[in-house]
């Protein structure tokens, strides 16, 4: 019988994390699944004989580490393992490197600038204060300020009093960081151009705004709030590819009891008097339960599979209006040998970090002009890694895997759809930029993947391919996001609900979502709740 | 030259020219007397190269003792409390050896090259102890501390690489078992042993081959990421793989001054390893009756909640304190809060429910966190890998 507790649509990570935590329960839960295969855009797949590529998220740090020891995801399989390191070349042949080593990193700023390397312990610690002061509620459901609920009133007040506690200055530098742009903030500390530009990359990636956009500042803090064992900031690489965590996960649940159906397209959630009650395939299957939870991005949620008159105008209207921009491509490369970059020793240990050529704000924000102009840059921002160099799963022994994160690419190029030769172009542009620092980069080249938005919308199912499931901007975060008075994963339909990294804390692999709903679930249902708290930040 | 009035305080192993050169921080600890980096770059990749990769670590200062002669196996048979008469040719053994009061001395592995021919490698040393024994048997003793040059080599990708260096059919070599190769000329021993919980083996050959094995090693595994490690990074992995190390997690018996700090096999979780079936070992009559009548106390793994490793803390239940952790620390791969604890009895049945009080500092401020904690009944961290044959390639 197609009769379950609970269905979640979208084995993504946090559709997983979800099923897992619903079946943890007690429920009889089927997370159902659009592509032959599960993971959403935590995948890895086999592209090129011998090499796997990490095809849409590359690098993990903000999965919550309460999720990962609570569903033993170890035991299932999965290893994070972090890298040290980056660098940024430059037009000149210099690079400015990143180091893990707080001395060692000093000595490499002051190499460009002594003044900066300096106010590098103050950028560091002011942006820590701000990192604190959000990770407390990544697992947490927002609290709602037009609510009266004693929950909601009581979350509201622990949160305002721990903002309220910083002091002047330090909250004023809070409601600043939450508005302003990366760009601006990073000119209150830095001086030198190579160095600005490539701390400013956190602040644009996955998102449809430019280096001296407002609110980019906020991003930059999104991708540095999350921690390798406790190491805040840190990144690392999942072994064997970012499918590794979808696929402990799904062994998670699926220890529960629960049930993953593959080639299993929704086309509509089934509502009866106001209540969710299933779902319809489009192969005319349907699959029962009163309770569905959709891992789909608000947009397909809300205007692909509900029909309109089971909602709201409102939240139709909510959900047309959500900003989800495609801003990015990605170019997986499978390569014969390492690349050697000028000005830096293939041997550095840095070269296992993120790499970049984007050695000035003002060329990030000419990258992003072209975006405006309705066509990818021309000289894109690059956030290029070799997983190989630390994962020696990802490629036959010394080969290497190369993942190219490229903004900026427009979700329609000068209005209309991407062609192949505008892919071909959006490829070129990418591969020309690495060569001019690699001189035997072009030669290695054995297979390379190249996803614009079409393909990263059409096969990931991300509305316009924007990775993060909607901006990252303060309109859009808490509790508002994905909008006002529907940010708690409660859906106006009764029984349905929403667990994608489009609901708070928003995108990333970070698992929140996914976890944050199934509390929220299990509370409606009555039912103790399985879902850990998140660990208390010192 | 060196200066007529300045000592060599700390010895040099026969690696030191490579590690030396390898040892980007000069973070440098004392081992056994000898000269032994705490780190090498960075101790969380080197942590992670002993997880992922492959990790090398000079374990050259270990006391190694060869044991032979006609009485060799019935001389070990009564110094060590398992029984040596099961440990086949080119076979290694875990094992523990007790005073007459059944308290425990140290622990080491014991290789077995003939049926008159082994090798002990011990934390502690032993010469003396040894020496003692040896009283009434045939058999001789030497101490082939610094004959015998020797490396870690821990990891998935470990496997390959030795292969790679001449190690044919390595992959088949089951856990505990060893080969015998030739190295440049001299003869080079593996064991799949180790202190790491991975797979992983250990390379011996004479000091002679050191630079050339150490060199030859990172050439071959380059595209294997290979990498050194140093103690901090090995403490790590071993307090994920849940071994004992003796000086932090026990004390050798003959070390103890104070009375009632010593501890028998029970008391450390290592009774699987006492065989009452031989007729006569080492703290035998001590031993059979703390079987009898119960030990004092009992050692545990402990899954604390939250983050915060529980190093030095107390453990309590309903408010009394009912025990101290020995070891512990956040384990990045089982992404678990490990701690060791030594308890009175009767607490610590697996599952028990106990507080771990737990101190730690911030910018100079320092909190107190009483942590739950459960006890376990082994290590989180038990990757398949480790007891795999064929060995995976990676």
């Amino acid at each position: 019988m197609n009769q379950y507790d609970a269905i979640v649509i979208g084995a993504g990570h946090n559709g997983l994390t979800n099923g897992a935590y619903l079946a943890k329960a007690g429920l009889r839960v089927a997370v159902l699944e659009r592509n032959p295969y599960i993971g959403g855009a935590t995948v890895s797949r086999e592209l090129h004989k011998g090499w796997y590529y990490s095809n849409c998220s590359y690098v993990s740090s903000l999965l919550r580490p309460e999720i990962t020891r609570d569903l033993e995801l170890p035991r299932h399989g999965l290893q994070v393992v972090p890298f040290g390191g980056g660098a940024t070349f430059m037009r000149n042949g210099d690079h400015f490197g990143t180091y893990a080593d707080h001395d060692r990193h000093y000595r490499e700023i002051a190499r460009h600038s002594k003044r900066d390397a300096n106010a590098y312990d103050r950028y560091a610690a002011d942006t820590s204060l701000q990192t604190k002061l959000i990770r407390p509620y990544l697992m947490r459901m927002p609290p709602d300020p037009t609510s009266l609920k004693p929950r909601d009133l009581r979350d509201l007040m622990e949160f305002a009093q721990s903002f309220m506690s910083l002091g002047e200055e330090k909250l004023l530098d809070t409601i600043k960081f939450w508005t302003a742009s990366v760009g601006d903030y990073l000119n209150e500390y830095f001086e030198t151009d190579v160095i600005k530009a490539h701390m400013a990359g956190s602040g644009i990636i996955g998102t449809a705004l430019g280096v001296y956009s407002p609110g980019t500042a906020y991003v930059l803090l999104h991708h540095y709030m999350g921690d390798v064992d406790g190491n805040v900031g840190a990144w690392g690489f999942a072994r064997g590819g970012m499918g590794a965590i979808a696929s402990a996960l799904s062994k998670a649940f699926q220890s529960f009891g629960g049930d993953i159906i593959c080639d299993a397209n929704v086309d509509e959630i089934i509502v009866r008097n106001g209540r969710a009650v299933g779902v319809a395939l489009k192969d005319g299957t349907e699959y029962r339960a009163p309770i569905v939870v959709s891992n789909l991005d608000p947009k397909r949620t809300f205007l692909d599979i509900t029909n309109p008159r089971d909602l709201p105008a409102s939240v139709v209207k909510k959900a047309q209006n959500f900003k989800i921009r495609g801003s990015s491509g990605k170019l997986n490369i499978a390569l014969d040998g390492l690349p050697v970059f000028h000005g830096l020793d293939p041997r550095n240990r840095i070269m296992a970090g993120d790499l970049h050529f984007s050695d000035s704000l003002e060329r990030q924000e000419r990258a992003y002009d072209d975006w405006k102009a309705g066509t990818w840059s021309k000289d894109p921002y690059l956030d290029m890694m070799i997983p190989s160099l630390t994962d020696p799963t990802m490629a036959p022994p010394g080969k290497h895997m190369m993942s190219v994160f490229v903004q900026y690419a427009p979700p329609k190029v000068e209005g209309r759809e991407w062609t192949d030769e505008d892919k071909d172009g959006f490829e070129k542009s990418v591969i020309d930029q690495i060569s001019n620092y690699s001189p035997n980069f072009k030669d290695l080249i054995l297979h390379c993947e190249t996803r614009t938005p079409r393909e990263i919308e059409a096969e990931v199912g991300l509305t316009e391919g924007n990775i993060f499931m909607g901006e990252l901007t303060f309109d859009q975060l808490l509790f508002n996001r994905p909008f006002p008075g529907y940010a708690q994963y409660r859906s106006p339909i009764k029984g349905m609900y929403m667990c994608s990294s489009g609901t708070h804390p928003g995108g990333g692999v970070m698992a929140a979502p996914g976890a944050n709903a199934a509390r929220e679930i299990l509370r409606d249902l009555k039912r103790p709740n399985t879902v850990p708290g998140g660990y208390a930040d010192d | 030259m060196s200066s007529p009035t300045r000592d060599t305080m700390l010895l040099k192993t026969p690696f030191h020219s490579r590690v030396e050169a390898a040892c980007a921080l000069n973070d440098w600890g004392n081992w056994m007397g000898y000269t032994t980096p705490n780190a090498y770059f960075d101790v969380e990749l080197e942590y992670f190269a002993i997880r992922s990769t492959t990790g090398v670590f000079d374990l050259s200062p270990m006391n190694k003792y060869q044991i032979s002669g006609p009485d060799a196996e019935t001389y070990l048979n009564r110094l060590v409390t398992r029984d040596i008469t099961k440990i086949g040719i080119n076979r290694v053994g875990y094992a523990i050896w007790c005073n007459d009061a059944g308290q425990v001395l140290d622990d080491g592995t014991i290789f077995r090259f003939s049926d008159n021919e082994f090798r002990l490698c011990s934390y502690q040393r032993a010469d003396d102890w040894l020496a003692w024994n040896s009283l009434g048997f045939d058999v001789t003793v030497e101490n082939v501390s610094t004959d015998i040059a020797g490396l870690a080599v821990q990891g998935p990708t470990s496997c390959t690489i030795l292969t790679l260096l001449g190690c044919e059919n390595l992959n088949q070599l089951k856990p505990f078992g060893m080969a015998h190769y030739e190295f440049e000329g001299r003869p080079l021993m593996v064991s799949r042993t180790g202190f790491t919980g991975d797979l992983g083996y250990e390379v011996w050959v004479p000091p002679e081959s050191a630079e050339a094995l150490w060199d030859q090693l990172f050439e071959l595994g380059r595209d294997y990421l290979i990498k050194p490690f140093g103690s901090h990074a090995l403490e790590l992995a071993r307090i994920e793989a849940g071994f004992l190390q003796a000086n932090t997690d026990f004390m050798p018996a003959e070390e103890v001054v104070r009375v009632g700090r010593t501890r028998n096999p029970f008391e450390l979780g290592l009774g699987w390893l006492v065989d009452f079936n031989k007729p006569l070992f080492n703290g035998r009559a001590a031993l059979a009756t703390v079987q009898e009548k119960g030990s004092k106390y009992r050692f545990v793994l402990l899954d604390v909640d939250g983050n915060k490793p529980a190093e030095h803390s107390f453990i309590m239940k309903n408010g009394k304190v009912v025990g101290t952790v020995t070891s512990a620390a956040w384990c990045p791969t089982a992404k678990a809060n490990l701690a060791y604890a030594q308890l009175e009895m009767p607490h610590g049945v697996v599952g028990d429910k106990l507080i771990a009080e737990i101190y730690y500092q911030r910018e100079l401020h320092w909190t107190q966190l009483y942590a739950p904690c459960k006890v376990i009944e082994a290590p989180i961290f038990k990757p398949a890998r480790r007891w795999q044959t064929p060995a995976p390639p990676h």
